[in-house]
């Protein structure tokens, strides 16, 4: 490309291409909405790798997650730190596993750990009534969550463990008509 | 104490796995496809909340490490960028994998470079094509205030627009270009005549002399007058062949070719469209189709950004689960129903369906009756007013677009007195509002034909009414002309005199009835019916109108900024939701319904009816499907041979045979593997039930022998025959377990 960009030198941006479903020009875009999520902490120069990480809060009111019900829990599966705050290559694996072009298996692997708020690598009762709560807003009475937990660990567990196991989610989620179409942030 | 003796908790809360389960071969694998790092000594842990089981395991470790690392020599080396690691890692991977490629030859250098390269460009390319695509930024716009569901009915509605101008530049450059440059080329052109017969005088309805300007826009919306013998319609294409000075092009031949090849097009990219989710249809159990897993993993819309829409997709999505869970009580309810209660339901659904056909017969009798009166009033040409006269021409429009707003609304009531589960009402209603709308057309068509083919005293002798209808393809395709004009005027006032005044009445009035009506919701059936309706009318048109498509393409293209317009000012969402994968498939169901129900009028008139001696190109043939005969007489011998082969009953006999045989092969193949597929998950069931029982068995018999022999650690107890046999198979993680002290697990 013609233009000169210093923001990346030229392998960095290569090793971006390779390392996302972005091209070029995006990840340029990318780099320019991190930046104003916090200006004074991110420096528009990146060739010599800068070390910094915007904080949590900034993140998840950005636009695209600000409404989302599980922003936290997205932040926080990317991030190193298990805190939330996205370095800028974080930041960029985000969205690209996030974009339509991530394979279904990538946003399996992402998803299961997006629903498992205690971190323990299994979904159990608790994950998803959490789950629920926060997609219907706790609008539904407890013995409603109660039941749909109970379905829904009843259609998805094949071993029997009364919790899902990443196993058991893949399985559930590869006929799920929806989750290509609906796990899916446009940036 | 915990009653789970597998999974032991911290004081902390979290959960710890018994290091046992660390080491098993399907959770390591698990855990290097997570994070295929090289380096087999370090073992950072995945989840956060695991504690590091390196203490114990790291003989065991080193073991299966070794393993893995022989496994990725011989792995497909995936994309980097779907690996699920973290973005440093990736880049590791990436200067990794170029040195690794700097150590190859250089022929397997190049090729990894090539193929990084045309990756590249295949994603350049990909983002450019989408770039292009119409409509992009409005139909996100539409995404995110109102999500998946709403966006699918857009994007079919761009799927149409595309598909009409493909069809539009098929018919202009194979009917109206070569007529065109015919002139500039040094083209001669013949033109069709049948002298002296009866049947080839054409008396068209063009106006003499003085002409009122209302006249004018009556010929306009009517396709009559002026814009008869023009273009648009059939009988402008007077024209037997254009002789040019190296080749001579066969009008007639090339208009019936087009004709099968658009109906053709259509059908091959509507079956492309629809096969991805035609395919995920077929694998889905049918029961478990909108299942709890479903709605609470991948039903929220990740996509929605404003507040509105999602306050909204919350509530859809409380009401669907609440649905579902009504559904569950309904089915138990319905296995519960005595026979006498099932008697009287059947007998409630006899007579309500009795009752529906009833309906659906009336409905179609007054369409036929209206399509008679209307032209027997335009034979007469009796001109009362310039209104009235408007109104008798698009009688058939009328009554038709009356019958198709008033029985959506019954058959909603009367589905309630059935008694069906919630989701089967959906879409039953909806089968039966297809059937009405698509028949509609056919009687339409039906009652022209009638009168066409029916002649005063028995029959007829040009094959048509000749005196009526001197060139009845023109009239077919003005009442198609009619049709299309007229649907588009129905959406656009109903979207100005409907929507908007709804819209000012619920926000700004108080009263009982504005509650009661509430505010417009986006029916993406009803709306999807329509479209489907004005597609079917443009196929079974094309063929006597050529420039139909054209006008069918600005109509979609007006129709959807009125629709946006719409949707973003007056509607929400409706409140039973609509699926976006369920969606798709149904609309290119539908579709392929009205392209069925398309083809069976414009064959039938093409091999049945006697096509018009007076206008249009086949003049010189009995009808127009004898162009193709006689064009194939007139080739050469081992040409026509083939053709006539090919065209023998033999030959259609043996071809439905074999492709009985292959549908059955297939069908059978698809039952074998849905019964492996469903023997397979038992036995994951099973094996992951066999893991947990034999778990148990050897933290038991561990337990047992450090009580028993607290000092002798290190004894392997092999004796104990539970675990060793299951563990024959992995002798080295056998070994192992024998040899891990039990004090290591982490718990007291």
């Amino acid at each position: 490309m013609g233009n000169k960009q210093t923001i990346f030198t030229d392998e960095q941006l290569d090793a971006y291409q390779d390392c996302t479903f972005f091209t070029r020009k995006e990840i340029l875009r990318l780099h320019g909405r991190y930046h104003e999520l916090a200006p004074h902490l991110v420096p528009m120069d990146y060739t010599n790798e800068p070390d910094c990480k915007v904080p949590l809060a900034l993140i998840v009111n950005m636009p695209e997650l600000k409404e989302n019900p599980f922003r936290n829990r997205i932040v926080e599966s990317f991030s190193e730190d298990g805190m939330g705050n996205l370095s800028f290559n974080e930041f960029v694996d985000m969205f690209s596993v996030l974009s339509e072009m991530a394979p279904r298996e990538l946003k399996a692997i992402y998803a299961f750990k997006i629903y498992d708020f205690n971190v323990d690598n299994y979904l159990c009762k608790e994950d998803l009534e959490k789950t629920l709560n926060r997609l219907t807003k706790e609008e539904l009475t407890p013995e409603e969550v109660q039941l749909v937990c109970e379905k829904a660990i009843e259609e998805a567990d094949l071993d029997g463990d009364s919790k899902l196991s990443f196993a058991d989610f893949e399985n559930m989620i590869t006929r799920a008509p929806d989750f290509l179409s609906t796990f899916h942030i446009r940036i | 104490m915990e009653v789970d003796s597998v999974f032991y908790t911290d004081h902390s809360g979290r959960v710890h796995n018994n290091p046992l389960l660390d080491q098993l071969p399907s959770y390591q694998s698990l855990l290097y496809r997570r994070k295929s790092s090289n380096s087999g000594t370090k073992r950072r842990s995945s989840s956060r909340g695991r504690s590091g089981s390196s203490g114990s395991g790291k003989w065991g470790v080193s073991t299966v490490s070794r393993r893995e690392e022989k496994q990725k020599s011989q792995m497909v080396q995936r994309p980097i960028r779907e690996l699920a690691t973290t973005m440093a890692e990736k880049r590791i991977h990436v200067t990794q994998r170029l040195e690794e490629a700097r150590e190859l030859s250089s022929l397997r250098q190049l090729r990894q470079s090539t193929r990084r390269h045309l990756r590249r460009l295949r994603d350049d390319a990909q983002a450019w094509l989408s770039w292009l695509k119409l409509w992009r930024g409005d139909i996100r716009l539409i995404e995110g205030m109102f999500g998946t569901g709403i966006l699918s009915y857009f994007s079919f509605l761009r799927f149409l627009v595309m598909l009409n101008l493909i069809i539009f530049v098929l018919m202009f450059s194979f009917i109206m270009l070569p007529l065109i440059i015919a002139p500039h080329a040094s083209g001669n052109i013949t033109y069709t005549q049948k002298v002296g017969s009866v049947c080839s005088e054409y008396s068209g309805t063009a106006r003499r002399g003085l002409v009122n300007f209302h006249e004018h826009i009556t010929d306009l919306l009517s396709g009559g007058g002026f814009l008869e013998r023009t273009y648009l319609f059939y009988g402008y294409y007077k024209v037997d062949k254009i002789h040019f000075p190296k080749a001579t092009y066969n009008l007639p031949l090339a208009y019936l070719l087009v004709t099968i090849a658009y109906l053709f097009l259509s059908l091959i990219w509507i079956v492309k469209r629809s096969a991805t989710g035609f395919k995920r249809n077929l694998i889905q159990d049918e029961d478990r189709f909108q299942s709890f897993c479903n709605k609470i993993f991948a039903g929220w819309d990740f996509c929605i950004t404003n507040e509105n829409a999602v306050r909204l997709k919350r509530s859809s999505l409380l009401y669907e689960l609440r649905t579902d869970l009504e559904e569950e009580r309904i089915k138990q309810k319905i296995a519960d129903r005595t026979r006498k209660e099932r008697c009287r339901i059947y007998l409630i659904r006899l007579i309500l369906n009795l009752f529906v056909i009833g309906v659906l017969a009336a409905c179609f009798y007054s369409i036929y009756a209206a399509t008679i009166f209307s032209q027997k009033v335009q034979m007469d040409n009796i001109k009362e007013n310039f209104i009235v006269d408007l109104i008798y021409e698009y009688l058939p429009s009328i009554v038709i677009t009356l019958a198709n707003f008033v029985t959506p609304l019954l058959f909603s009531v009367i589905i309630n007195y059935e008694d069906y589960s919630p989701a089967f009402e959906i879409r039953f209603t909806l089968m039966r509002c297809v059937f009405m709308r698509l028949t509609s057309i056919g009687v339409l068509l039906f009652s022209l034909w009638s009168q066409i083919t029916k002649c005063d005293n028995g029959p007829c002798v040009c094959g048509y009414n000749n005196k009526l209808y001197s060139c009845w393809e023109t009239r077919v395709g003005q009442e198609m002309y009619k049709l299309t004009i007229f649907d588009f005027i129905i959406i656009v006032a109903v979207t100005i005199f409907v929507e908007f005044p709804r819209k000012l009445i619920v926000n700004y009035c108080d009263c009982g009835l504005a509650k009661w009506w509430g505010q417009q919701e986006f029916a993406i059936p009803q709306n999807v019916l329509e479209i489907v309706y004005g597609q079917t009318i443009c196929w079974i048109g094309t063929f006597y109108s050529p420039m139909l498509p054209a006008i069918c393409t600005m109509k979609y293209f007006f129709i959807f900024y009125i629709k946006k317009v719409s949707l973003i000012n007056n509607c929400r969402p409706a409140t039973r939701p609509f699926r976006a994968s369920s969606s798709n498939f149904f609309f290119l169901a539908v579709l392929l319904i009205g392209l069925a129900l398309a083809c069976v009028p414009v064959t039938f008139s093409m091999a049945q009816i006697n096509s018009s001696h007076a206008c249009g190109p086949f003049v010189n043939y009995n009808t127009s499907w004898e162009v193709l005969p006689t064009t194939v007489s007139k080739l050469p011998g081992g040409i026509q041979k083939l053709l006539l082969a090919l065209s023998s009953e033999a030959f259609a006999v043996s071809f439905f045979v074999v492709t009985c045989l292959a549908m059955f092969y297939v069908i059978a193949l698809a039952g074998a593997h849905k019964r492996v597929i469903d023997q397979l998950r038992e036995q994951l069931a099973m094996e992951g039930r066999d893991k947990r029982f034999l778990i148990q068995k050897l933290c038991q018999a561990q337990r047992l022998s450090a009580i028993k022999s607290p000092v002798s650690k290190s004894q392997p107890c092999i004796s104990s025959p539970s675990y060793h046999t299951s563990f024959s198979n992995n002798f080295n993680e056998a070994v192992f377990l024998a040899h891990s002290p039990p004090a290591s697990s982490t718990h007291v």
